[in-house]
């Protein structure tokens, strides 16, 4: 921390003093914030990973509002800061306003994979196909037959994850009964552990031992109050098995860390396009470490692993919640 | 207590407040080992340094106009409304009904249009909390900000499953129509040969929330139904016995002001976005009782306080750019002017009026 701390005051420096071209890289976190346990701080962690292998520095700002987001590009191209990384779906809009007026910058952007911008890269993942796998991993540890998945805020994104744990853990129970909840319908939902843990009760209540937090900060609500009650919970985004081990089944990687870290490292050079980080690259997986190996039997992670590499080799297809909108598994 | 001189409240208590609030600021800045001075100058640079900086703060100053006066025209009528978040959100979506299903031929007709439903809109969110609360005796308090959360509901319900382009993963609408685009500051300077920065996104609006100002304070210091607000303010039995309807004029007191709260929404989703995003709104709706707190509900008072907070808002998204001041650090420094100017307003004043006041000679006995 005092490091980073250190390059970024030397960072901030140089740009008020010189302003000119300085080549390093900026970081955009999307309105969560920086240390939301989740998505915006797996890109820090990535971030912090390059400028420690490196001993380069990046600026970064946490987003406190909309008209920030189209601020925030700009300064940060006009400073000369390249490549410039953005969090989130929420930027394709402001990036598509932005980008084309300075284009010898590039610019990376997480979770945006629809844009026709030259100078862009893109990256998506693939995460119905982890979650895919983490829900055949929650029918196959239920004894009650009943599962859970606890959301953040109610948005397509979330949706598109409780549709991929649903169709898996249908693909290995028919019968199984799975209980969706969203936690709100504002930004706080992101950061609510409190109401992750209600819900988790309340799911617990109705039958459900295996519980899927897909709602960054009030994961860790769902994941204690799982521990508390003796069922299984399942992480997100980063490796949350060692939250509480034993306890946490497994946790369905996003590796945001890594598109950022290949971005850094890339530098001005960046390759643009866009990239789908899946099951084949490890885009996307699940967590299996010393913290759940108990939890998990051979004869699971054989099912599962099979499962990965039929997605793999394109024999498995795992409906996308946005190809209509809606979930062949699972009703929101 | 003696009273002071108008110029020493209007003047003296606020700047002083506010440089107690620098004061308190500049030590936490020193705590985490940054240079206050710098960081005022950075704020000062990045805000009114440049017409970029200045198209930034005129940006949220609109905002908080609007919401401001808000919270300042209930304020009259002893009416607290916390509920400008969500009278705002149902602004965004009158702008994004009006922008999205009707044709417009010309920004100015569609600006017209997009205000009446903004207005309307934000209006319409204040019938329920301002009837029970004439009729019911339900505080406005409690349901003004449950409906913030029912309107967020609503949006979100709305974002999600109906408005959003199909296979959109951005719970946002479309577009608007080129036509609607509403013109920035730099198009209308652009005539009159001053070059303003064409990034920024203070747009006309801020010219219709200046009207609103004078409008506001044309209704209640020169109309008969801004008469009787400020009568009802000041006593119910008294606006009673002069025959002033209350259920009347809480309901209207009320429909103003979520009307000028959902008109905030020409600025942020007309304006800025051009298209209605989840998080419109983004607290504008409570950073106005701030400011209606701060100008006295006055629209003078409104409009210079709302300045203030554009002044923050720009100068804090300018902190966190460039130094390594955490966001929750500047939103600490927002609360501090928040709380010397609006909660601990008597602490200075008290002082002050005790100042102004001649000593009168005490009288002892014996």
């Amino acid at each position: 921390m005092t490091i980073i701390q250190k390059l970024l005051g030397a960072a901030a420096a140089l740009a008020l003093s010189a302003g000119a071209a300085l080549a390093d890289p900026a970081l955009i976190f999307d309105l969560g914030g920086k240390f939301d346990k989740s998505f915006n701080e797996a890109a820090f962690n990535g971030a912090k990973r390059w400028a420690e292998e490196t001993g380069g520095s990046f600026n970064e700002i946490e987003l406190s509002s909309e008209a920030q987001r189209e601020q925030a590009l700009r300064r940060f191209a006009e400073a000369g800061f390249n490549p410039v990384i953005t969090m989130g779906f929420a930027m394709a809009d402001p990036l598509s306003a932005v980008a084309p007026d300075y284009p010898d910058t590039k610019f990376a952007a997480i979770d945006v994979t629809w844009l026709d911008l030259p100078n862009v890269r893109q990256v998506g993942f693939a995460e119905h196909e982890g979650s895919y796998l983490v829900g055949m991993l929650a029918a196959m540890a239920s004894k009650s037959n009943t599962i859970g998945f606890i959301g953040g805020m109610d948005i397509p994104l979330i949706r598109h994850f409780g549709c991929g744990y649903a169709q898996g853990a249908k693909a290995v129970n028919p019968d199984i009964t799975i209980i969706a909840n969203m936690t709100g319908t504002t930004p706080a939902a992101w950061n609510d552990p409190v109401k992750g843990s209600e819900l988790t009760q309340a799911q617990i209540s109705q039958g459900a031992d295996v519980i899927y937090a897909a709602a960054g900060g009030t994961g860790v609500g769902v994941l204690q109050s799982a521990a508390d009650a003796g069922i299984l919970s399942i992480g997100v985004d980063s490796n949350q098995n060692h939250l509480h081990p034993g306890k946490v089944l497994t946790s369905m990687l996003k590796r945001v860390d890594v598109a950022v870290y290949d971005a850094m490292k890339a530098g001005a050079n960046m390759e643009t396009g866009v990239f789908t980080m899946g099951l084949a690259d490890d885009g996307v997986g699940y967590a299996l470490d010393e913290n759940n190996a108990s939890l998990i039997s051979a004869e699971m992670k054989a099912a599962v692993d099979g499962a990965r590499a039929s997605i793999i080799a394109g024999d498995l297809k795992v409906a996308s919640y946005y190809e209509n909108d809606s979930c062949p598994a699972l009703n929101f | 207590m003696g009273k002071m001189p108008n110029w020493a409240d209007a003047v003296l208590v606020p700047v002083i407040s506010l440089l107690l609030a620098a004061i308190l600021s500049a030590l936490v800045i020193l705590a985490i080992g940054e240079d206050p001075l710098a960081a005022l100058q950075l704020m000062v640079k990045g805000a009114l340094g440049s017409s970029y900086g200045w198209g930034y703060t005129l940006y949220y100053t609109t905002n908080f106009i609007f919401t401001g006066l808000a919270v300042a025209v209930a304020f009259h009528a002893r009416l607290f409304n916390i509920g400008g978040e969500g009278q705002a959100m149902l602004g965004g979506l009158g702008v994004a009904l009006a922008c999205l299903y009707i044709p417009w031929p010309h920004w100015a007709l569609a600006l017209v249009g997009a205000t009446a439903t903004a207005a309307l809109l934000g209006a319409a969110w204040t019938l329920l909390p301002a009837y029970l609360q004439a009729r019911r005796g339900s505080h406005i308090v409690i349901t003004t900000i449950m409906f913030n959360f029912i309107a967020s509901a609503l949006l979100n319900y709305l974002l999600v499953n109906v408005m959003r382009p199909k296979g959109s993963m951005d719970p946002a609408t479309a577009k608007f129509a080129e036509a609607t685009h509403l013109p920035t500051l730099h198009d209308m300077l652009a005539p009159l040969g001053i070059a303003f920065s064409k990034s920024a996104p203070a747009n006309i609006s801020l010219v219709i929330a200046v009207l609103a100002c004078g409008a506001v304070w044309v209704l209640i210091w020169r109309t008969r139904l801004g008469y009787e607000i400020r009568a009802f303010g000041h006593s119910e039995p008294a606006a009673h016995y002069a025959g002033i309807n209350a259920t009347r004029i809480t309901v209207a007191t009320m429909l103003i002001s979520g009307g000028l709260a959902g008109m905030m929404a020409i600025n942020t989703t007309m304006g800025e976005a051009e298209r209605l995003v989840l998080n419109s709104v983004e607290g504008a709706g409570f950073i106005g009782i701030a400011v209606a707190l701060m100008g006295r509900s006055h629209p003078a008072g409104v409009l210079l306080a709302a300045l203030l907070f554009g002044f923050l808002y720009q100068g804090g998204a300018e902190l966190a750019l460039w130094t390594n001041i955490p966001r929750e650090l500047i939103v600490v420094i927002q609360a501090l002017v928040i709380l010397f100017t609006g909660a601990l307003d008597n602490m200075v004043r008290m002082p002050l009026e005790r100042l102004f006041t001649p000593r009168k000679p005490s009288i002892k006995k014996g």
